[in-house]
């Protein structure tokens, strides 16, 4: 859901009257689709193996630190595949084949922003993430700091950033079950509430990752073979593709180039900033660099996620022409009352479910539906366990109890916290059934790269910063981003309601000058900072600084 | 040996610093290709959206912008695969070096 949800702000934001998406139905107004027994067998089916994985994950599952990070005993690969599931979204699929079905070219500049992200997180974060932390971010950002104030703003980021990504999971996951299985909206936030806590609760991070690993490895599998079908039939030809695509499609040529998606430089840049820096930003994709035993393991890591995901996108691109050609021919099969004018059945988000069926028949059509879907499981898992985390250990083990708490308290207070924040996305997915959510998801990356990014990149990095500055900077990141998203035209204009153009900031996203300001602030303070706090931490430099590069004194997650 | 000693041996190491400039230099250099070559992309479309569409060769229907935005995904992967691969052998292997001078 997210990148879907994502995409349909994005677009709201950069669009003119939204003509890009004229073949993208809004998933906010999905119609209950016929009941698809298939697709609810095979859900099933992955639900319960997924159960019985977390079940055997549960006897693994001790000691706080394998409720955290599965122990630190993932290797480099499968913690690719982990983050991969863990990113990739229902949304990139539906969403991306979507937006390529109805513009052509625009999918493909979309799904570039959602990959370059991870160079970013590979040259300058995996590998001090790495060796400077043990359970969350904030572990990390405050190895030389005063773990009070650092610890209570990294998890107030962690928080905010989980809870908005939460909502739109939610109520993606609602609006999904009404397009796959034909089911109603309640049904989906209260099996994905309880699922996913029962994941959480018993299996911790094992049990997440391997949900994690399983979805990944469904979702290529299935994709991979979607695209290879359709380029089966042009003969693995691209060109030969592109020309039956542009001679049924309505728009002509018009999809072999950018149509109206970037128009404005200033809200192309600063997009592009947030998903550039975002991503290195986000506590459930940071958590996952934990898991693994070595900076080696760590780097490879980030090298498989980028390889999956990337290869993911191009697969997108070939499902949403594939789309075209399959779909457009046929309108009786697939389109409102068999007229190409009145949309997608289901609307534009269904084009690659459509697809499935076109190649694979009505099982392959039930395998893609329970995919989709399951993909909203994965995603949650790891959302809830940052959050998880962030409250147990940063919060209450090390802010409110200084760190003197055993293990197995700690894990009951993590416990606890996943129940409360499973019940609190079920009364989420629930109030925000009729919202426009649209938002969430540009607002957690918005989040992500101007308050958790800016204070993690400084405190590993400027060995002048210091605990105010970094608090501050932060602080001013996080209200500024959140303010100036409401401010800005998806939000403003098309959630809240106002008329077209009273929008008081008038650019797609808030990087731009959230992000700025932040690092601006953080700067600032640290120079100013002329405590006996700051020069402690100043000479505290050094230490982190090599462990940082060298892993040297690191915490082997590592259990056992 | 205990970790605080083998740390201030490390800090003494002037190979300690080359190695973290040499490495750090690297990393930033890597960041300034990828936001070049990122933002240069979205750039493009918001300028010269003309460009993009161009055809690849008289008579084809694919544009230029399609290779290219392709070759953005692939840049990404292959520019993270060449860093990896650096940071997993050579840099490593510097590292692994000046921790066990420290060591001794």
């Amino acid at each position: 859901m997210i990148k879907l949800k994502h995409i349909l702000g994005g677009a709201a934001a950069l669009l003119a009257a939204g003509a890009v998406l004229a073949a993208g139905a809004d998933l906010g107004q999905a119609q209950k689709q016929a009941t698809n027994w298939t697709a609810i067998v095979m859900f099933g089916i992955f639900v319960g193996i997924t159960l019985m994985i977390t079940k055997w994950a549960a006897a693994k599952t001790k000691t706080a630190a394998d409720f955290y990070t599965a122990g630190g005993g993932i290797t480099g690969f499968q913690n690719g595949l982990a983050i991969a599931g863990d990113y990739m979204s229902a949304a990139s699929f539906l969403g991306i084949s979507g937006l390529v079905f109805g513009s052509g070219f625009d999918g493909l500049i979309f799904s570039i922003g959602w990959l370059v992200g991870w160079p970013v997180i590979t040259f300058l974060m995996a590998e001090r993430l790495r060796n400077l932390g043990k359970f969350t971010f904030a572990d990390v950002a405050g190895y030389r700091f005063d773990a009070g104030p650092i610890r209570t703003f990294a998890a107030c980021g962690s928080l905010v950033v989980v809870a908005f990504y939460l909502i739109a999971q939610m109520v993606g996951a609602g609006q999904l079950i009404k397009l796959l299985f034909g089911l109603e909206y309640i049904y989906a936030v209260g099996l994905v509430g309880v699922i996913m806590m029962t994941y959480v609760l018993f299996g911790g991070m094992t049990a997440t990752t391997w949900v994690q690993i399983i979805k990944a490895v469904m979702l290529l599998t299935g994709a991979t073979f979607m695209a290879f079908a359709v380029m089966l039939q042009f003969g693995f030809s691209p060109e030969a593709m592109f020309v039956k695509a542009v001679e049924v499609h309505s728009k002509k040529d018009a999809i072999m180039g950018p149509g109206a998606l970037i128009n404005d430089p200033i809200s192309a840049i600063s997009v592009g900033m947030a998903l550039m820096f975002g991503t290195a930003g986000l506590p459930h994709i940071l958590m996952r660099f934990f898991t693994v035993p070595s900076a080696k393991e760590a780097r490879k890591s980030v090298a498989w996620a980028t390889t999956w995901i990337g290869y993911f996108y191009i697969l997108t691109f070939i499902i949403g022409f594939g789309a075209i050609t399959n779909l457009i021919p046929n309108p009786a099969d697939y389109f409102v009352g068999g007229e190409i004018a009145k949309g997608l059945k289901g609307g534009g988000n269904m084009a690659a479910v459509h697809l499935a069926k076109a190649v694979g028949g009505d099982l392959f059509m039930g395998f893609i539906s329970a995919v989709a879907f399951a993909t909203i499981l994965a995603v949650v898992a790891g959302l809830t366990l940052s959050g998880a985390s962030a409250v147990s250990h940063d919060l209450y083990a090390s802010v409110w109890r200084h760190g003197n708490v055993d293990s197995a308290t700690e894990l009951r207070v993590s416990k606890i916290t996943t129940v409360c924040l499973g019940i609190f996305a079920v009364l989420l997915g629930i109030v925000f059934e009729k919202q426009n959510v649209a938002f969430m998801v540009m607002l957690a990356f918005a989040v992500a790269c101007s308050a958790n990014f800016p204070v993690l990149f400084m405190s590993v990095l400027w060995k002048d910063c210091t605990t105010k500055g970094a608090v501050a900077g932060g602080t001013v990141g996080l209200i500024s981003s959140v303010a100036l998203t409401i401010m800005s035209p998806a939000v403003w204009e098309a959630s809240l309601g106002n008329p077209k153009g009273s929008a008081l900031y008038p650019y797609a996203s808030s990087a731009i000058f959230s992000m700025t300001a932040a690092f601006a602030v953080i700067w600032i303070v640290s120079l100013l900072d002329r405590s006996a706090q700051a020069a402690k931490e100043r000479a505290l430099f050094p230490a982190q600084l090599i462990r940082s590069e060298t892993g040297v004194g690191s915490s082997s997650a590592s259990g056992h | 040996m205990k970790d605080e000693d083998i740390v201030a041996r490390i800090e003494k190491n002037p190979k300690f610093l080359k190695f973290v400039n040499t490495r750090n230099n690297y990393s930033i250099i890597m960041t300034i290709l990828m936001m070049a070559v990122y933002f240069g992309y979205i750039l493009l479309i918001a300028f010269n959206k003309q460009f993009l569409a161009t055809k690849v060769a008289t008579g084809a229907v694919m544009s230029v912008g399609i290779p290219m935005g392709i070759g953005v995904l692939v840049f990404t992967i292959v520019l993270t695969a060449i860093y990896v691969r650096r940071a997993n052998t050579e840099f490593d292997a510097m590292k692994d070096e000046i921790v066990k001078e420290a060591s001794k």
